[in-house]
């Protein structure tokens, strides 16, 4: 159970904003932040991992108290057992990837932890490359494995597949999972991409300014309520076609283009790029804007 | 045949000279670079202070410094029976000094150029601010860390106005090769003074254009342009 409490005061590109969140975490969940940019996704996760220090905050994990800032309890970021995968990898240049997990080991470790994790992360092949040789997916699952060796209790993911294309996505969502179940970690991930969402998460955070407006389910977060139905996806509108007095809106969901009918009000809020969800009641598919 | 005891004190001098500040720059450099300290620029500017400022001025001050005639001379004097004036361990506080910007400056940009991410991650992973130095942030600026040890080594043979200062001219104690140039010179002894330049000359250039060679391989070779 991890209970999160956090103040600081953020400088963005529109000048001063205040993040303020509070939330508590499920061991063995895997929740999604989501929001804007400049939102504070990536500070929730850096103040986590004691990164960034705070105006005010209570963090405490599992019954360990990591910040308390009435008591001036700051727990140093080598002392919290977290995993963090940056943006960017962060790799390090002058290690082999099997030297880059082998650095993350504890005096007292199991030593054959490296070689599970280059196994399950298929990097056996690529163990003696330097960083600089690999492709960006398989730079992204070095990191993954490198933030796992420790087996922390928080792995804490900031858009760790931005850089990567769709095919490369969902490769490694899956690596993700298997990590995640493999090893039985809290997950909090940073993502934009609503697929990526559904598709890991049980929880979503939506955060927006600062503050949290949302949360449950992605279903729940990223729908309006209330609609019981059959079946639902979300997806992303690449076109829009009129047809006599009817609109086909044609929605990508993963890789699947969807053809839906619409009215002329139905099609008033959509254009092509929005995100939508795709529900069926009954026998009608509806469409809806979301997030 | 001249002496060759100027040229060997000179290498004597720069080599020590270098790896004093090595040690000291080093962690000094760790601190410039990710330190909050509100001061912190103050001290940038007390480092850098010797690019500017003539030699003669600092050589002046160190020279009242360590004269025992004044308080911290007279306490180094009776306390370590140390006279740091007109010796070789006095050329080497002074060198230290006077090179110490050679040193730093290479070094911190180097540490500040990596991404933050490497250091953060390694903090992550659970490793010791030495640790981290020493593993992660060292070996990934080998190139500016050589860039810094040739400057300072370089910088040091070409000392003149601070070793005349507080130096003077004793033979195998203070007379490195530039004031014995100078010394040569005054007693219109051409020749002897056209062979010390003429090996500081060429000395000095090979070891800038190893440095160059190097460190163009180096960026060749550096995993970080290529991203």
């Amino acid at each position: 159970m991890i209970k999160f409490y956090a103040h600081k005061t953020l400088q963005t590109a529109d000048g001063k904003l205040p993040l303020d969140v509070s939330f508590s975490v499920e061991k063995g969940q895997f929740i999604t932040i989501y929001g804007n940019s400049g939102a504070g996704k990536t500070t929730i996760l850096r103040i986590l991992a004691g990164l960034t220090d705070t105006e005010k905050s209570l963090i405490e994990v599992e019954g360990e108290c990591w910040n308390n800032t009435d008591k001036k309890i700051i727990l140093p970021i080598q002392k919290r057992s977290v995993g963090f995968v940056f943006q960017d990898y962060a790799l390090f240049p002058n290690l082999t990837v099997r030297e880059n997990l082998a650095f993350a080991l504890q005096k007292g470790n199991d030593k054959n932890i490296v070689n599970e994790l280059l196994e399950l992360m298929e990097l056996q092949s690529l163990q003696n490359s330097k960083p600089q040789h690999l492709s960006g997916g398989q730079k992204q699952r070095v990191a993954l494995a490198r933030a796992i060796v420790r087996k922390p209790k928080i792995l804490l993911l900031d858009e760790p597949l931005s850089a990567l294309d769709d095919e490369m996505r969902f490769k490694l969502q899956d690596y993700i999972l298997k990590a995640h179940q493999h090893y039985q970690l809290t997950t909090i991930l940073v993502s934009h991409h609503l697929p990526e969402i559904f598709k890991l998460s049980t929880h979503v955070i939506l955060l927006n300014k600062g503050n949290i407006i949302k949360e449950g389910t992605p279903s729940f977060v990223f729908s309006e309520e209330k609609i019981s139905s059959k079946f639902k996806l979300t997806g992303e509108i690449i076109a829009i076609e009129k047809s006599d007095v009817i609109y086909i809106v044609s929605v990508l969901s993963g890789s699947n283009i969807i053809k839906v009918i619409a009215t002329e009000d139905e099609i008033m809020e959509l254009k092509v790029g929005v995100k939508v969800l795709v529900a069926s009641k009954a026998f009608n598919p509806m469409i809806q804007k979301i997030g | 045949m001249i002496d060759l005891a100027p040229l060997w004190l000179t290498a004597e001098l720069a080599l020590i000279t270098t790896v004093i500040l090595l040690v000291v720059s080093v962690p000094l450099c760790y601190w410039l670079a990710f330190t909050k300290f509100k001061f912190k620029s103050v001290v940038e500017a007390i480092v850098s202070l010797p690019l500017v400022l003539p030699p003669s001025v600092l050589g002046f001050y160190l020279l009242v410094a360590f004269s025992p005639q004044n308080a911290f001379g007279e306490f180094l004097d009776q306390y370590f029976d140390v006279r740091l004036v007109f010796s070789f361990e006095g050329l080497i506080i002074a060198s230290v000094i006077y090179s110490l910007p050679f040193m730093v400056h290479p070094i911190q940009a180097g540490l500040k150029n990596l991404p933050a991410s490497l250091r953060e991650a390694s903090f992550t992973l659970g490793k010791s601010k030495f640790t981290t130095l020493t593993k992660i942030l060292l070996p990934n600026i080998k190139s500016s860390i050589l860039t810094g040890i040739v400057l300072t080594f370089a910088h040091t043979i070409g000392e003149f106005g601070v070793v005349l200062m507080i130096g003077g001219s004793i033979p195998n104690e203070t007379r490195v090769a530039s004031i014995a140039i100078y010394d040569e010179v005054q007693a219109m002894n051409y020749e002897a003074a056209n062979l010390y330049a003429g090996i500081l000359f060429v000395f000095t250039f090979l070891i800038l254009l190893g440095v160059y060679l190097i460190n163009n391989t180096f960026s060749k070779a550096n995993p970080l342009n290529n991203d």
